[in-house]
């Protein structure tokens, strides 16, 4: 055509680029680490070495916990505060969401050291509770995560649909259960993938403050510190495959919805 | 028609303080009735509509259903349903859920709940469909099934925000015919709310027309479009061609530069508007018309010709079955029975205000709401009759005995015509500023009412064409305002 100046292949040529150095690439050597042994044969060795390691697997299952319970924790709290902020029609209402969104613009590392100094304060000796520490200082970290999705599909839920309820002889708790809430689901989806899978593998928050390494993230971080390439390479690959089946799940959920779900999907 | 189901009592609804969106609204709707509220958009139709659902409550007045002060209740409490203007289907349920959620949360049995809403999908025609998932209907089916959900629920009252207006031509049409079967069969009063005038005549029993907040007219739909009430009515409702007038005798009315025979007896002398709907006029020779003229132009329209006749002034709308040449000398008639008489609304542009004390030139300030004009005190006490003039000392107004008249606070009554004010796009130019809300075309000009802030109206007539709510400023020229003392101090 005339007066354009590149093709839309042409144009498509820098984000190749990039797909190929920083997504594919890397896939392919962490793919290869996973299944070789050492003189680069092929092997499950690694495999078995991770399943069959009781402290590995404990680790694996340390993260899903705390990656569940942070996620119902988020979910707890955002929904309540989304609904209000959506629904109610008070002043000062944008300020408010953006008290929750602001922490969202300082580096979270400055926010969990801010935290593990106020826990400290409060508890004296952070070794008493460890683990409230930690979903805790998760739930600090990942709430906004949760609210805004939220927030998103709230607001842009047909005022009508809730009258059309009311209209059919709903009262407000039905309502909320007939209709908001079945409605809210694509942005609940959302929200808990934003928050679920980021938690799993988070190893910052309980290195900063127990410099502990009883996570996901962090163990892939410690075979690679010891250059064992073939070890992280499977944690990684572990990993991966359980993000591809939480998105295929969310996906599956989100798909019979209509142009809401999918614009919440993509937050 | 059997007895009256609801009654709305002086129903006023404001929202923020300020803004009136219904004002003193009274009905009364028979059982079995379909009653449509027609008026242009933000005539606050829609409001009484939802004051009805319950989703607004009223500032004041009353609503009662069988008797019964329902106007606190909530939605869910009373025995209307409500079609939404854009279905409000719930898009994670079927058309089954959908139609059976009031019947659910009845807790209705599995089987009859099954029975009812078969028979709801029967009557908007969608049997079958019960399986179908909302996303995959049309327009005209997803309309059926809001329809279908309401009346499942046998409501009392039908409440319908305009349902139609997202439908194209045809299946609009067919949908109108549709309805009005649908209301025979069911028996159950139906309240329709629409802009489409047409529409309104078409389906309903009973008109409401609304504009402002306010009915302008209250009647069926041969009344509403035979003798409409006021102006506004004729304009809204089909085409007219409206004439300034005097009535000259015993059922005379003289507009148009001829006499004519009317069936409406006014007083002799009363400056009238004349309103004709334009298929009323009959096109013959001029040697056969009582008003002459040459033809301007002829569309086609489908069924007829929009033939326009200009005559002295006034332009002359006709919906003829025949074509005219422009050019053309014609003869025009009007039946006796075609012409209807509306009396001249004098009550226009009436204004109080309050003097303010003499100035050094013997001249007053008169404060009105929304701007202030000078004015001769001397002039205005002329007017009642008294011989006023100033004191030696400019300091008072005395009469002819040189008794004191009160100047100050004089509360006054201003007015001054139509024709007499002008509109400026410039905002410094005149000396109150508005929004124009609403515009008739009268004989050779506009009528505009122009709204200003602190909801005074103004009209004005101009002969070129502005828009509706174009932001313009009145000029009000001191020399034709006559003023009335209202009372003295």
């Amino acid at each position: 055509m005339k007066g354009n100046w590149f093709s839309r292949k042409q144009l498509a040529i820098p984000y190749i680029m990039f797909l190929i150095l920083f997504v594919v690439l890397p896939l392919i050597v962490v793919l290869y680490y996973a299944f070789t042994d050492g003189d680069g044969n092929v092997s499950f060795e690694n495999f078995l070495h991770f399943f069959q390691n009781g402290k590995t697997v404990g680790t694996l299952v340390y993260s899903v916990i705390i990656a569940l319970i942070t996620t119902v924790v988020c979910l707890l709290i955002a929904y309540p505060v989304a609904y209000i902020l959506a629904k109610g029609s008070f002043c000062g209402k944008h300020a408010f969401l953006m008290l929750f969104v602001l922490p969202m613009w300082i580096n979270f590392t400055l926010r969990i050291t801010a935290m593990k100094e106020i826990l400290t304060v409060i508890e004296g000796n952070l070794a008493y509770y460890q683990f409230f520490n930690t979903i805790l200082c998760m739930v600090y970290d990942f709430l906004p995560f949760m609210i805004l999705p939220l927030y998103n599909t709230l607001t842009k839920l047909d005022k009508s649909l809730i009258e059309a309820a009311h209209d059919l002889g709903a009262d407000k708790v039905q309502v909320f259960f007939k209709v908001v809430l079945p409605l809210s689901v694509p942005g609940i989806i959302s929200g808990v993938t934003m928050v679920f899978l980021p938690s799993m593998t988070n190893y910052v928050v309980l290195d900063m403050i127990y410099n502990s390494t009883y996570i996901m993230g962090s163990l892939i971080g410690s075979y690679f510190s010891a250059y064992d390439w073939h070890n992280g390479s499977v944690i990684s690959i572990i990993l991966l495959a359980m993000i591809f089946v939480v998105t295929m799940i969310s996906n599956r959920f989100t798909d019979g919805d209509d142009a809401s779900a999918e614009r919440a999907r993509r937050l | 028609m059997g007895e009256s189901l609801i009654e709305l009592k002086n129903i006023n609804k404001t929202f923020d303080a300020n803004t009136v969106v219904v004002e003193d609204f009274s009905l009364e709707v028979k059982k079995g009735e379909f009653i449509t509220f027609l008026g242009p958009s933000g005539c606050g139709k829609t409001t009484i509509l939802r004051m009805l659902g319950g989703f607004e409550l009223p500032t004041s007045g009353q609503i009662l259903l069988n008797g019964e002060d329902i106007s606190n209740l909530p939605p869910n409490k009373r025995p209307i349903n409500t079609v939404f203007q854009k279905y409000a289907l719930f898009p994670h349920l079927n058309v089954y859920d959908n139609v059976a959620f009031g019947l659910k949360l009845k807790k209705m049995p599995k089987a009859e709940q099954d029975d009812k809403v078969k028979r709801a999908l029967e009557i908007v025609d969608l049997e079958g469909f019960e399986k179908r998932d909302i996303s995959t209907l049309s327009g005209g089916q997803q309309q059926r099934i809001a329809i279908a959900r309401a009346i499942v629920n046998e409501p009392e009252v039908l409440l319908l925000d305009e349902p139609l207006s997202a439908l194209d031509y045809k299946m609009r049409k067919e949908m109108q015919i549709e309805l009005k079967s649908m209301h025979k069969k069911l028996g159950i009063t139906f309240i329709f709310v629409t802009h489409d005038q047409e529409e309104a005549l078409t389906m309903s029993d009973k008109i409401v027309v609304m504009a402002d907040g306010e009915i302008q007219q209250i009647g069926t739909p041969e009344e509403i479009y035979n003798e409409p009430k006021n102006l506004f009515v004729a304009d809204f409702i089909g085409e007219s061609n409206i004439f300034k007038g005097t009535m000259t005798g015993d059922k005379l009315v003289r507009f148009c530069g001829a006499q004519f025979e009317c069936v409406d007896d006014y007083k002799k002398g009363m400056v009238i508007d004349a309103v004709i709907r334009p298929e009323d006029i009959v096109i013959t020779t001029p040697e056969n018309g009582k008003i002459t003229g040459t033809v301007l132009s002829s569309d086609f329209k489908g069924t007829f010709y929009i033939v326009v006749v200009q005559s002295g002034k006034n332009e002359i709308e006709i919906h003829n079955l025949k074509h005219f040449e422009p050019g053309t000398k014609v003869g025009l008639n009007i039946d006796p029975d075609n012409i209807h008489i509306i009396p001249y609304d004098m009550t226009i542009n009436h204004y109080d205000g309050r003097l303010s004390a003499l100035n050094e030139e013997g001249m007053v300030t008169v404060q009105f709401e929304d701007f202030a004009l000078n004015a001769d005190p001397v002039k205005i006490y002329a007017a009642m009759g008294i011989n006023a003039h100033i004191s030696e000392d400019g300091m008072a107004l005395l009469d002819e005995n040189d008794v004191q008249l009160s100047v100050e606070g004089l509360l006054v009554d201003a007015s001054f015509a139509p024709s007499d004010a002008q509109m400026s796009d410039n905002a410094e130019a005149g000396v109150v500023t508005g929004n124009i809300i609403s515009f008739i075309y009268v004989d050779d000009h506009y009528r505009y009412t122009v709204r200003s802030k602190s909801e005074e109206d103004y009209i004005v007539n101009d002969e070129d064409l502005w828009n509706q709510g174009d932001y313009v400023s009145v000029m009000i020229p001191e020399d034709k305002v006559t003023y009335e003392i209202i009372e003295e101090q």
